[in-house]
């Protein structure tokens, strides 16, 4: 018996320099930080306030860290792309062998898609959702340790397919029957579904998680009509979450049964059907894009009123929106395979609803720019990517409508026309949105506000490389270049693929900035420092505390009597109506206790999806009853929770005096 | 502005030598689709356009340093406005979705293109990585490449040996996958002579860029005269040299077949959809797409 399955030392690509190059720097540097981190003596630091921590707020500025060590990995990918097609061209094969650059694009949408964009809206979600409510943490805290680190798994098991074996060669959907065994017989599809499978149970629960936190803990008096509209975009986005990630896991489940027992729901023979994993895939893929857009279209809400100095316009347009967004997203999904051969009516019926979605889309951004209008508009790094979003995002839905018309998208669907189109939305839309949400909220997670000027040149760099790089792609598209393509045979499409590429240098400059602002920004931080609660004049409940909050968020229970509680209460204290803040009488409090559960399941969820990938059944079995002994453990647990005392709660708080900063 | 107007990018692109996508029609069907794609663009400027003018001027003018902007933190709702806001892109929406709704139909894929010519049939199979063409009515088969008459209709029935892709020659008519053990139906005409570029737009695995063909649309007794000569020359197309021929192989240069064997495409067809022994019960076929 073979107790290694199919891992076999060839499952290292040795002969590989780019990857082992890769694969050496990353793990020099990761080598190297835990050798600091030990010598530091921060270990127990780093375990007793990260990593068993179960604080939304720590948990958030995890999911963010990661999210943005991937989003160099992804864009590492991206650039290696865009070099690859710039130079390919002719009879010229590049650098990149189908092999290895089929394997690049795969895992840039994966990584793009999984384990960056989803990773920053959870994040912004877990960070400021419970504050916003004014409430202590999440529904399930513990839970929500278990989802991070099920997402962080599914990353590690991502990366470690570059060293050891190797990714889908399949494109990010993984469409059979390409993915299925006769045609992808390698672990690169393996890989790709565990990853997926043990990253997807953790955002299922982090969705149950949230929207039971948002229905059922709020500060009293916050009724639904009350509530920030970033909690009704998350909300939204949660049941989303909750609806369509079953059905990728299901889906998933029907292809590892394919590949690993034999079954023949996608396969070519044995009246298998391909076309039903296509429909299932965008079942989940279209409410994806929304559980994505939404709540970074709630930051741009908050971004807007705030640095406005006037409540959202049309507040309840904009709920009705929202929640019209949520529903409608299930009605479209047919518009990404309108080439199927499907019926006219059909395709009219989804081309048609696929317009429809546009309408709510559309009220938010007059609503956006009614909310500045009559205001006094903060040009600040937030109020930039907001801006930027809205004069971006109006185009890409330009594009968008343009393939919802089927006619239309027979002649540019499967181009780089599709490509441009998505990411003319995806990074207006999510990520212009994080990026917001990340200078918006920076202050409030960490006691200091991020350097403008460095914040200034990165969205800067972002918002022309992201043009430059995508734009060219629109007329290629129109000129008939499919996406994926190794390396083309037509000259014409080389000087817009040039451009492509200087976007794409100017987008890493765009990084790189990023990388300098937080560094500048934690070297000065004495004088960044934020010692209000309220550095940006804010409008609701997450502003009303200290910045760090404390564990436990609130010293008292915020109540509320209406929209943008903190910013009518500070008109009350202006107008002498009202004081700020400053309790006499503490109570103690009771906080969610510190749990390692979450890590040691992502320690046997690691090691049983590896095991999986590779056919190592005895692994799989340990991996599998450590996970069930962990979650038993788990429930037989005596207290979790621990008490903050009065004293406790009323010395920090008279440390943090909140004030009104007008 | 930043983006100038899209039409003109789009009519620039088209300008420029080697343009050989939907911007550059040589048929009736990709000329509509063309007319669609410029008038929805159309539409949508109308009101795009503006609105970015108008989010660039707001944001400017109420700018907070700007003495002479009203602050009027009270304005959060207008019922006026709030019927504009949403009447806006239904409108929008009205006239695009009748335009979705009109050129579905109109350019149904499987619709056959009125003509007085009798149309000629392709049979067309993607194999891994390269395209087979059968000419049922004319007997002969040719590999990445495809010869048309101009202005006659060429109607297309479509299938995948395993994997799926995209049948896509963007100057004569847009896209249709092409699925194992499915037929899915295409038609198109070249209205000019001419060497139009075909290929797959849907990835397929590692020969997946090669997998182009050139589409040489010529007069009438031209392809006559093709048809006469291939008949001569080349292989015979059948069973024994299919199996050949559906080995995954990169980059294969053109070449025909003088023969075929006769229901060849059907027997792909099937040999896609063939149950597993043991297996004995296939899916029920009505729930199939057509077979």
């Amino acid at each position: 018996m073979n107790l290694l399955g199919k891992l076999t030392l060839d499952a290292v690509p040795l002969h590989e320099p780019i990857i082992m190059g890769t694969v050496g720097c990353v793990g020099a540097v990761i080598l190297a930080v835990l050798a600091w981190v030990t010598v530091k003596g921060y270990v127990p630091y780093i375990w007793r306030e990260w990593i068993t921590s179960v604080d939304h707020k720590r948990i958030g500025v995890m999911y963010l860290a990661l999210a943005l060590i991937m989003l160099v990995r992804g864009f590492a990918d991206g650039i290696m792309m865009r070099s690859q097609q710039a130079i390919a061209a002719g009879g010229a094969q590049g650098y990149l062998p189908p092999e290895h650059f089929d394997q690049i694009f795969s895992a840039h949408g994966v990584i793009m898609i999984f384990f960056v964009a989803m990773p920053l809206v959870i994040g912004l979600m877990n960070f400021a959702v419970p504050l916003q409510l004014g409430v202590r943490d999440v529904a399930f805290p513990t839970m929500n340790s278990i989802s991070f680190w099920l997402t962080a798994s599914g990353v590690l098991l991502t990366n470690v397919s570059l060293a050891v074996g190797e990714f889908a060669k399949t494109g990010w959907f993984a469409y059979p029957p390409l993915s299925e065994l006769q045609f992808s017989p390698g672990v690169g599809v393996d890989y790709y579904l565990w990853s997926l499978q043990i990253s997807g149970i953790g955002t299922l629960l982090s969705g149950v998680n949230f929207v039971t936190t948002i229905l059922k803990l709020r500060a009293p008096g916050m009724g639904y009509m009350r509530m920030p509209v970033f909690c009704w975009t998350a909300l939204a986005s949660n049941l989303l979450i909750v609806a369509a990630f079953p059905v990728l896991t299901a889906l998933f489940a029907m292809l590892l049964l394919d590949r690993y027992l034999g079954f023949h729901f996608f396969t070519v023979d044995a009246g298998g059907n391909a076309m039903m994993y296509v429909n299932l895939f965008w079942v989940w893929g279209h409410p994806e894009v929304y559980i994505l857009v939404l709540p970074a279209f709630g930051v741009f809400s908050e971004v807007a009123a705030t640095f406005s100095g006037k409540s959202l316009f049309g507040y309840r347009s904009m709920v009705l929106a929202t929640m019209a967004i949520c529903v409608l997203s299930y009605t479209v999904w047919l518009h990404h395979f309108f080439t199927m051969g499907a019926s006219a009516s059909v395709n009219a019926f989804f081309g048609i609803t696929s317009m429809i979605i546009g309408v709510p889309t559309g009220v938010k951004v007059f609503n956006w720019l009614f909310t500045m209008y009559g205001g006094r508009v903060r040009f600040t790094v937030p109020v930039l990517w907001m801006i930027a979003f809205m004069v971006s995002f109006v185009f890409g839905g330009l594009t968008g409508v343009l393939l919802a018309l089927p006619p239309v998208d027979w002649q540019v669907h499967n181009t780089v026309f599709l490509v441009a189109h998505f990411h003319h939305v995806i990074i207006p839309g999510v990520l212009f949105g994080c990026m917001a949400g990340y200078n918006y909220w920076f202050p409030k997670a960490f006691g200091f506000k991020l350097d403008e000027y460095w914040g200034k040149a990165s969205f800067w760099c972002w918002f022309i490389g992201f043009h430059l790089a995508f734009m060219p792609l629109y007329v290629t598209g129109l000129m008939g270049m499919p996406r994926r393509m190794q390396h083309t045979d037509v000259l014409s499409w080389q000087p817009w693929l040039l451009v492509a590429e200087l976007g794409a240098v100017i987008i890493l400059a765009g990084i790189i900035c990023q990388v300098v602002q937080l560094v500048v920004s934690i070297r000065r931080r004495e004088q960044l420092r934020d010692t209000t609660g309220d550095p940006w004049d804010g409008r609701t409940l997450e502003w009303a505390t200290a910045s760090p909050p404390p564990a436990w968020n609130f010293a008292a229970q915020p109540r509320v009597g209406e929209l943008d509680a903190f910013w009518a209460k500070k008109q009350r204290v202006l107008a002498k109506q009202d004081l700020l803040g400053r309790q006499h009488k503490y109570e103690p409090i009771e906080v969610p206790k510190n749990s390692p559960v979450g890590f040691v399941t992502a320690f046997f969820a690691v090691i049983t999806g590896f095991a999986l990938i590779w056919h190592i059944w005895w692994i799989v079995c340990v991996g599998l009853l450590g996970t069930a002994a962990t979650l038993l453990a788990f429930m037989f647990r005596v207290e979790d929770e621990v008490e903050i005392s009065a004293e406790q709660v009323g010395r920090f708080d008279r440390a943090h005096p909140v004030e009104v900063s007008l | 502005m930043r983006y100038g107007s899209l039409t003109a990018l789009l009519v620039l692109a088209a300008t420029l030598g080697g343009c050989d996508g939907v911007l550059d029609p040589k048929g009736p069907i990709a000329l509509a689709e063309r007319q669609i794609l410029f008038n929805a663009t159309g539409i949508m400027l109308a009101i795009v356009i503006p609105v970015v003018i108008a989010t660039l001027g707001v944001a400017y003018w109420f700018r907070a340093s700007n003495e002479r902007a009203r602050y009027r933190p009270d304005f959060v709702y207008s019922g006026r406005i709030e019927l504009l806001v949403w009447a806006i892109p239904l409108m929008t929406v009205l006239l695009t979705g009748t335009v979705a709704w009109i050129g579905s139909y109109d350019l149904d894929p499987p619709k056959p293109i009125a003509s007085s010519t009798k149309p000629i049939k392709v049979q067309a199979v993607s194999l891994d990585w390269k395209w087979l063409f059968i000419y049922p009515e004319q007997g002969i088969a040719s590999v990445n490449y495809l010869m048309v008459p101009a202005g006659t209709p060429v109607s297309l029935e479509l299938t995948s040996s395993g994997v799926m892709n995209s049948f896509f020659v963007p100057q004569l008519a847009g896209q249709i996958y092409t699925m194992a053990g499915m037929v899915t139906r295409l038609n198109l005409r070249a209205d000019h002579s001419g060497t139009y570029r075909g290929m797959s737009a849907n990835f397929s695995g590692e020969g997946f860029a090669d997998m182009y063909f050139k589409v040489d649309a010529v007069a009438p007794n031209a392809f006559a005269q093709w048809v006469a000569a291939t008949r001569n020359v080349g292989p015979v197309l059948d069973a024994q040299s299919y199996t050949a021929l559906v080995k995954p192989s990169k980059a294969v240069a053109p070449f025909t077949y003088r023969s075929i064997a006769s229901g060849l495409f059907a027997g792909i067809l099937n040999a896609a959809s063939q149950p597993v022994a043991g297996l004995c019960v296939p899916y029920p076929t009505s729930m199939r797409a057509e077979r």
